[in-house]
Order: C-alpha cells, then sequence, then structure tokens
C-alpha cells in the first residue's frame, strides 16, 4: 500500500472515532437529563422537606396565620395536587432561577403568596429534575390544588367548567398555552396588566410545553376555595387532599 | 486517538479490555456529575418560567 493511502485511512479513522464520541457524549446528555437530574432533584426535595417539617415541627401553630417572608432559595410551603398522582406532594422554593428550580417547584417572587389577593405563581419543570409538572395537562377543572404552609392549608380549584370539562368560560381561564414572554399570567389579575389590582386570590403553576421542547409554556390556574384552614382544625389536611 | 489508548493499556487483551471498560466510566462519571451540571443551564431544554 502506498503511504498516501495510510494517511487516508488514518484521518478516516479518526473521523470515525470522532463521531462516535460525540454521540457516546450527546447520549449521555439525554440520559442525563432524564434520569440523573431526577436523583439528583429528589434528593434535594427530600432534604428541603425534612428542613421545612423540623422547622415547623419546632414553631407554635398560633391561632391566626403568620405572615411568611420566604428568602431567596429557601422552602416555604408544600404543594399537594392529587390529580398529579395518589400523594403527590413538593417543597416550593422561593425564586425561579435554575437553582432552586433544580430542587423543586419554585415561587416567582414578588407574586402573592398563599391565601393572600393577587396570584400565588410558581414555576417547575416538565421533564427531568424529579418532573414535578409532568402531567400537569392532565388537570380538570374543579381539580384541587392545596398549598401546605406552616399553620394553614389553602385549597385552590382549577378554573372552568368542572361539568363539561371546558376550562374558558370566565375571565381567566383554567388552562392555557401562550409564548414563553407572555408574563400577564403571573400578574395579580391574570392576563390583565401588571399594574391591575388584583380581583381575587389565584393560583398559577407554569411549566414548558410541548414537553421535551421550551417553546412554549404551559399554564394552570386556580382560584382560592374559602379560607385558610388553619392546621390545629385539620392535623391531616382539609377533605379535598382524598380527591382524586 | 483509541488506537494509541488500546496501544498504551497494560497486559493483554482481557487486562486491556478492563482497564478500557474502567476509562469509559470514568469519563462517564466526569461528564454526568460534573461537566453536565455546569454547561447545561447554557441550554435553552430547562426553561419554564416566563420572562421578557
Amino acid at each position: 500500500m502506498s503511504r498516501a493511502g495510510d494517511l487516508v485511512r488514518t484521518g478516516l479513522r479518526g473521523v470515525g472515532q470522532l463521531l462516535l464520541t460525540v454521540g457516546f457524549v450527546l447520549l449521555l446528555f439525554v440520559v442525563y437529563e432524564l434520569y440523573v437530574t431526577d436523583i439528583l432533584a429528589g434528593q434535594a426535595q427530600d432534604e428541603l422537606s425534612d428542613e421545612l417539617r423540623d422547622e415547623w415541627d419546632g414553631a407554635g401553630s398560633g391561632a391566626t396565620p403568620a405572615p411568611i417572608t420566604p428568602e431567596v432559595g429557601e422552602a416555604f410551603a408544600f404543594l399537594h395536587v392529587p390529580g398529579l398522582g395518589p400523594g403527590w406532594n413538593r417543597a416550593v422554593v422561593e425564586g425561579t432561577s435554575q437553582d432552586e428550580l433544580a430542587q423543586g417547584p419554585g415561587h416567582y417572587v414578588g407574586t402573592a403568596l398563599p391565601g393572600q389577593q393577587g396570584n400565588f405563581a410558581v414555576a417547575g419543570h416538565r421533564v427531568g429534575r424529579g418532573s414535578p409538572f409532568l402531567d400537569l395537562d392532565q388537570l380538570r377543572p374543579g381539580d384541587p390544588i392545596i398549598v401546605e404552609t406552616a399553620d394553614a392549608w389553602y385549597v385552590y380549584r382549577v378554573l372552568g367548567d368542572p361539568a363539561t370539562g371546558d376550562f374558558a368560560g370566565g375571565p381567566v381561564p383554567g388552562q392555557q398555552i401562550v409564548a414563553p414572554s407572555d408574563v400577564s399570567v403571573i400578574s395579580p389579575t391574570p392576563l390583565a396588566a401588571p399594574e391591575v389590582p388584583p380581583s381575587g386570590a389565584y393560583l398559577t403553576l407554569t411549566t414548558c410545553h410541548p414537553k421535551y421542547s421550551a417553546r412554549q409554556r404551559l399554564i394552570v390556574h386556580a382560584v382560592l376555595e374559602g379560607g385558610p384552614v388553619p392546621r390545629a382544625d385539620a392535623p391531616d389536611g382539609p377533605p379535598a387532599l382524598q380527591e382524586g | 486517538m483509541y488506537t494509541w489508548i488500546w496501544r498504551h493499556l497494560p497486559g493483554g487483551t482481557g487486562s486491556k479490555a478492563f482497564c478500557a471498560l474502567l476509562l469509559v466510566l470514568a469519563v462517564s462519571a466526569l461528564l454526568l456529575f460534573v461537566v453536565f451540571p455546569r454547561v447545561e443551564h447554557l441550554l435553552p431544554f430547562t426553561d419554564v418560567t416566563v420572562d421578557q
């Protein structure tokens, strides 16, 4: 064989090995996004839950709910959504940067807190990092979304008509799909301008849409049903917790 | 590159294969637990918030 032939063969082998390597790294990244982040997020959630439970056990629960002022990165509430699976719950962290969302659903800083007039807005991952909001599109009008704080429970209901399953109807729909830049969904009154005063106590969940993509956002709006249920009255949660 | 590594691994074919497997696992672990966590926030796959 000629020397030129050897060079060509070596060059082609190098290209082949490079392509195999790139393919392997890309596959490994998919494994990372789909499985490894679940494990890491699971550990982070366990730690947050334990910390929060310990903190709450230490504090005495008064008759009137004490105002909460969470620091960014700190867990301050539990979200219970029976419609996402039996016993589904996650510790909610203050803040929506990647660091916070890697641990669990994150509360948009500056939006209302649980039970307050305005919009308690929470973002969460759809796929990867424990996939907290994977099945958010399965929630139907009237499904309960329960927020548990240090001394009270708040029951929100997905907006829309439970009889027909139609999300539209009221001024605020129960579910919608919007562009990532549509910040009006987390306004004090959802879909209104940010400066419009709140017209009720809303809860909004945001995640990416469609699954495995970040092209759009899936939004679920809910509204507070009744007032806070003090922990002293319902140590194991309100009846809505058993629905779904 | 792989040819060069294979030539420099010690022992016979069995020992070479075992060392090669160890190398692959080490590189995979490095990617999964060190490299990917640092680079993924530069990618858009994990955006779930609404913002301007």
